[in-house]
């Protein structure tokens, strides 16, 4: 649980696999609300098989051991599976898409991060990046001397990495 | 065999064997009510739905077979979200059916209906709404299933009017009987992992002064024998939680008692000196660890659950098994044998007798009566135990008469204590021993109960006279909310504040006859045990006795708040001797 230098890594990817029925993310958000536990973030959508759904769920640890928490949610009736996975077992991705003020060459800047300009106007670029969650982070980093309008994340997704380099 | 949703409840009820329930109609549940008119379950109508509850909770502590209760939508609903947040702390087995307004009008905030489902999740081991009708003799299945496997735990199921309503065509279904379950996130584990039931086996024979902690999942786990099994092997003596009265006989020679904020002073000591806890289905509560920095701080721990998340929760555990406690404790017998029990085991003499000082040394007391005082309550306690049969099953509230009753009380035989121990739950007696006795008829039922609970519930008399379930009340009368007041009398300098009730108001003889019981009032100490007789007689009839205590009177030995065990204060009588 720590990372070269040594520090206590605070966010944990958990995947969780669930019955796809009314009420389950609730359940899932209420137990963590009253355990004290706290969610980064999360995303949700069924799985092939759509009886079952996934959730993509990252921790911040500081708040309970991590043990507590999953034993926790597999105690709830409709939590199928719970793995944990570690950095260099999974392939993560998140979206962005944000809104700025315009001004900047857009393409330019878009080819640079990768991302990917979806519309422009006199006054506004909105662009959409997927990606890492660092790579996003940097994106939103060069776009914050535009003037960022609005944005929206979706929190991570996660897959394991299996044996793919 | 085309049928509907309301006679589909009560068939798929009569085929979990349940004989009784405890509820009370309104429009949501009414057409589940028709039909229970035809059914073989005895339906208890009680006066306030919170009572349902807490009856289905002492009938299920009592038989271990699940409580059932039935109510309507809304404030119904909402009432008995009291019963099953206590039956969730203290994993009591129970199912509640609530109505609910019908499907189409859910979110709508049509008349009495309440987001049931959303208010009882945090306070129920699950819950169910239920959709169509032709999933109720699933869902019903599955609810007890869940109820009683496990850890047990309340399930609510929340059923729309217009699918159990004959008149309405979403009601039909085609009766069938359930076979298994689709339950795919619900595991169970009960079988202990052999290697960590070998690892606490040497744990347990190199230990030189080892503690069994006894926790409620002993009786949930119907393991009171092998847990007497176990300690006789190993001669290692038995501390027996709030929620494990019972469980290990309080006659046998290696019981110590209750631990804990109130327990024996041997229950507390032993476990603080200890170097090897043994935890069998108990769950490190802080009433019974006190200040956790400072608990136990030379001990091992082996600690046995059936729920996982319990293992390492609050006192990271040498050995974690998580399993059923009788079957671990059975594997640990079996290894122990194999090991060589008891015959290698540590050299645990001195031990024993420094355990046997302490027992000497430090028994429960208190003062003498004075001649014009108010009754001692414990005497009344101890006067009650010694006149009713030794199986005669006890029922109390929550304050000091709880405290009082769990220890001068002599719990020789499993399920003979019922009380709210994890959500500290006000007004649970009086309704959870008319449930103890419909589940065990022949048996003795005492409520011992306190003033300021009693009058929470006590329209529940009215429901025992009415249904003719005898169950006998002990009102311990000090006319405070004792426990209250002992905290302020100890920790805020006699600064009394909004604990005083009276002595006289209400007129618990009166309010007693008026609800169709025997009512008897005990002032004088000469009265206590003519009173006692006399109400053990009465077999056709709830009695009350209003015996009137002394106020001042206090709960030791006491683990003030945010103090260790270590610092437990014992009577004042004995105080000076250890000093
Ligand atoms: C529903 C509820 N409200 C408040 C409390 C807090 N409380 C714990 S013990 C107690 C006093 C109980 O008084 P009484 O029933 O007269 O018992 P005594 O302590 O006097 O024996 C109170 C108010 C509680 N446990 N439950
Ligand atoms: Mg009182």
């Amino acid at each position: 649980m720590a990372d070269e230098e040594g520090n206590a890594r605070r966010l944990h990817t958990l995947v969780v696999r669930v019955e796809n029925k009314a009420g389950v993310l609730a359940r899932v958000a209420a137990l963590f609300a009253r355990r004290g536990f706290n969610i980064d973030s999360l995303a949700v959508a069924p799985i092939a098989d759509d009886h079952f759904s996934r959730i993509t769920i990252v921790v911040d640890v500081e708040s309970a051991p991590l043990d507590q928490i999953i034993k926790q949610l597999d105690k709830l009736v409709n939590v199928v599976s719970i793995r944990e996975l570690s950095p260099d077992e999974l392939v993560e991705r998140e979206l962005m898409i944000i809104t700025v003020a315009a001004g900047a060459d857009a393409a330019a800047l878009a080819a640079e991060h990768g991302a990917v300009v979806l519309a422009e106007s006199g006054h506004h670029t909105m662009y959409s990046i997927t990606g890492p969650t660092a790579a996003i982070e940097s994106f939103e980093d060069a776009l914050l001397p535009h003037g960022i309008v609005e944005l929206q994340r979706t929190g991570k997704v996660a897959l394991d990495r299996l044996d793919l380099a | 065999m085309t049928t509907n949703g309301g006679e589909a409840l009560m068939r798929a009820l009569e085929m979990e064997g349940v004989e009784v329930m405890f509820g009370l109609p309104g429009g949501a549940i009414l057409p589940v009510y028709d039909p229970l008119l035809n059914s073989s379950i005895r339906h208890i109508l009680v006066r306030h739905e919170q009572g349902a509850g807490h009856m289905a909770e002492g009938y299920a502590h009592a038989t271990g077979r699940p409580g059932v209760c039935m109510v309507t939508s809304g404030p119904a609903a909402t009432n008995i979200v009291t019963p099953l947040c206590d039956a969730y702390m203290d994993s009591i087995p129970m199912v509640a059916i609530t109505g609910q307004v019908p499907y189409a009008a859910i979110g709508t905030d049509a008349f009495q209906e309440c987001d049931t489902t959303g208010i009882t999740m945090a306070v129920t081991k699950h819950n169910f709404l239920v959709t169509k009708a032709s999933d109720i003799p699933q869902v019903i299945h599955d609810a007890f299933h869940i109820a009683t496997t496990g850890r047990p735990g309340p399930v609510l199921v929340d059923i729309p009017k217009d699918i159990v309503d004959p008149n309405n065509p979403n009601s039909a279904l085609e009766w069938y009987e359930p076979t298994g379950h689709d339950l795919p996130g619900y595991r169970l584990h009960p079988d202990p992992d052999p290697e960590l039931v070998g690892r606490a086996a040497e744990l347990i024979l190199a230990s030189e002064r080892p503690v069994i902690y006894a926790g409620g999942g002993i009786l949930k786990a119907r393991a009171a024998d092998a847990l007497r099994a176990l300690a006789e092997l190993t001669d290692i003596h038995v501390v027996t939680t709030l929620m494990c009265r019972g469980g290990f006989p309080d006659d046998h020679p290696l019981a110590l008692g209750m631990p804990g904020m109130h327990g024996t002073y041997t229950a507390v000591t032993a476990m603080q000196e200890s170097d090897l806890l043994i935890a069998l289905g108990a769950r490190f509560d802080d009433r019974v660890t006190g200040r956790l920095d400072g608990f136990a701080p030379e001990a091992k721990v082996i600690h046995v659950d059936i729920d996982a998340a319990e293992l390492n929760k609050v006192r990271t555990a040498d050995v974690a098994i998580q399993g059923d406690a009788r079957l671990a404790i059975e594997a640990i017998i079996e290894s122990l044998k194999l090991a060589g029990a008891p015959d290698a085991q540590a050299d645990r003499k001195g031990w024993k007798s420094t355990v046997s000082g302490w027992l000497e040394r430090y028994p429960l007391t208190y003062d003498d009566h004075r001649p014009g005082d108010p009754l001692k309550p414990q005497h009344v306690l101890e006067t009650i135990r010694d006149h009713s049969p030794d199986d005669t099953i006890v029922c109390s509230g929550v304050g000091q008469h709880q405290m009082w009753a769990s220890q001068f009380w002599k719990f020789n035989h499993p399920y003979t204590w019922i009380n709210s121990g994890g959500l500290g739950t006000m007004g649970f007696s009086v309704p959870a021993a008319i449930g103890a006795k419909v589940g065990k008829p022949d048996r003795t039922v005492w409520s011992i109960d306190g003033d300021g609970c009693f009058q929470m519930t006590a329209q529940e008399l009215v429901t025992a006279s009415v249904e003719k379930i005898p169950v006998k009340v002990a009102i311990l009368n000090n006319s405070y909310l004792g426990m209250v007041r002992q905290w302020q009398e100890m920790f805020y300098e006699e600064r009394y504040s909004e604990v005083h009730l009276s002595k006289n108001l209400p007129d618990y003889k009166g309010w007693a006859e008026a609800m169709g019981c025997v009512g008897i009032r005990v002032d004088d100490p000469d009265e206590v045990e003519p009173a006692i007789q006399r109400a053990n007689e009465i077999d056709d009839r709830p009695v009350v006795i209003d015996f009137r205590t002394d106020a001042t009177e206090k709960v030791f030995p006491m683990v003030p708040s945010g103090a260790t065990n270590s610092d437990l204060m014992v009577h004042p009588s004995q105080a000076e001797e250890r000093a």
